[in-house]
């Protein structure tokens, strides 16, 4: 009934396409918070034109499906190449990989800012005042005292994030990317063993997520040994 | 030659205006029936956690980790060449050679409902727990029987609870639908890409399509906060 040989061979085929679900995963993981953390600042300590700027991306990019997004990108900003040629841009928007990792940063920078937010609004206002009292000002205040609160604050919301960007990768399918998405679409077209396939995907994406929850969890409760039994 | 943006999307005789609202309209449809296949699906999950033992709740349990572990794309996938795989194999006991496409429409929305049934138990599991016991406590102690306690007091506090996380739940799953298009149903972006590649204009439909998804979603956003506040009419400031 279940046909081994060919279980193992579709794994073999999937997990080819692991580091680059991983690469994508990571390198957009990575711009997008550095971009959330400019739409935090904007929105708290720039002029308040900035912030409602900051705002209106958040919400266009939160109300809005990720593979619109990543259409939009891929196919949309084709129609506008001579000028990007002209900016020296075209080489970039042209390759399915630039345009994943950046669909996908600024979809995960709009989540990762809400989430950034609220962990700094969840400081307490007394440590703030305790740490100013101490003379603490400035950006060591924000060091010793702001950003380790709400690192831990914002950590498990964060961590969702993350899993959620390791599901999204598998839209870059859509724009030609062979990942594990990728690779499995291409595999049941072939084999037309849909069940199969997807098992195995499924399995490979199942435990990148569960290391990865796991490891955020070590993670957490190495933040939190203060707070331990 | 170029045609200005508003003959594009409009309605005039060279407009994509009718495709488009049409579009938006089964994009609705497939969300609502996937969105309302999943509220049952999750309901019977979030029953099977609170009341099914150790083997039943366990499997529920696997079940909306495994389902919150995966890509939507790739259970689209399942779904979409899995049920021409299944329904090619019953046909071939017929007599019947070759490949069977299964309507799009019904896998969209049955994959839908798979994937957010695993969130929407989470929510009702969420806000079951957090149905006071007292309240039991006191229908009990004025003689309700318990289909009298699930209809009057359980199920109103319960979709009480529930409201905020279905409206996130919602917003995902409209979101999911655009994925529906990778399998042929005309919904909002599908029609977005044909109208793109017929015109060679696709920056101004993307852009149109997710407008729409915009206003689509901050309706949505608007309606469930009145109905959260509709809810707890009556409750002053509990929550």
């Amino acid at each position: 009934m279940i046909d081994l040989a060919f279980l193992r061979e579709t794994f073999a085929t999937l997990v080819s396409g692991v580091p680059l679900t991983l690469q994508l995963a990571a390198l957009s993981s990575l711009l997008g918070a550095i971009f959330a953390l400019l739409l935090v600042w904007a929105q708290v300590a720039l002029p308040s034109t900035l912030g409602r700027v900051a705002r209106f991306y958040i919400f266009a990019f939160r109300g809005t499906p990720l593979l619109v997004q990543l259409f939009l990108i891929y196919y949309g900003l084709s129609q506008f190449r001579p000028t990007l040629s002209a900016l020296g841009l075209w080489g970039l928007l042209r390759d399915p990989y630039w345009c994943a990792v950046l669909a996908l940063m600024f979809n995960t920078a709009a989540y990762c800012a809400e989430i950034f937010r609220g962990g700094l609004q969840a400081v307490p206002a007394g440590q703030v005042e305790a740490a100013r009292a101490a003379g603490f000002s400035g950006f060591l205040l924000f060091r010793r005292i702001v950003f380790p609160i709400a690192l831990r604050q914002a950590l498990p919301g964060y961590g969702n994030e993350l899993v959620l960007m390791v599901k999204a990768t598998s839209l870059a399918s859509t724009v030609t990317l062979m990942e594990i998405t990728g690779l499995a679409a291409k595999a049941i077209s072939q084999s037309y063993r849909a069940i199969e396939v997807f098992l195995v995907a499924g399995a490979l994406y199942l435990v990148l997520n569960v290391v990865l929850v796991q490891a955020l969890g070590l993670l957490e409760r190495r933040l939190m040994r203060h707070l331990a039994r | 030659m170029t045609a200005s943006y508003f003959d594009l999307v409009g309605f005039g005789p060279e407009g994509w205006g009718p495709a488009l609202a049409t579009a938006t309209f089964i994009t609705l449809a497939v969300a609502l029936a996937g969105f309302a296949g999943g509220a049952v699906l999750g309901g019977l999950l979030a029953w099977a956690r609170i009341a099914g033992g150790a083997v039943i709740g366990g499997l529920a349990q696997a079940y909306s980790t495994v389902m919150r572990g995966i890509p939507d794309l790739l259970v689209i996938y399942l779904f979409y060449f899995g049920g021409s795989a299944v329904l090619g194999r019953l046909a071939a006991l017929f007599g019947h050679a070759g490949f069977i496409g299964v309507p799009a429409f019904l896998t969209g929305a049955l994959a839908i409902a798979v994937v957010s049934a695993a969130y929407q138990g989470e929510v009702f599991r969420g806000a079951h727990a957090a149905v006071a016991r007292g309240e039991i406590e006191a229908a009990i102690a004025i003689g309700m029987s318990r289909p009298q306690i699930l209809r009057r007091i359980l199920v109103p506090l319960i979709l009480r609870y529930a409201l905020p996380g279905l409206g996130n739940t919602w917003q995902l799953v409209l979101k999911e639908s655009a994925l529906i298009s990778v399998i042929g149903l005309v919904e909002l972006l599908r029609q977005a890409q044909i109208a793109a590649g017929s015109t060679r204009r696709p920056f101004e439909f993307y852009l149109t399509a997710a407008a729409l998804y915009l206003l689509i979603s901050w309706v949505s956003t608007r309606g469930f906060a009145l109905m959260e506040r509709r809810s707890r009419r009556g409750v002053g400031i509990a929550i």
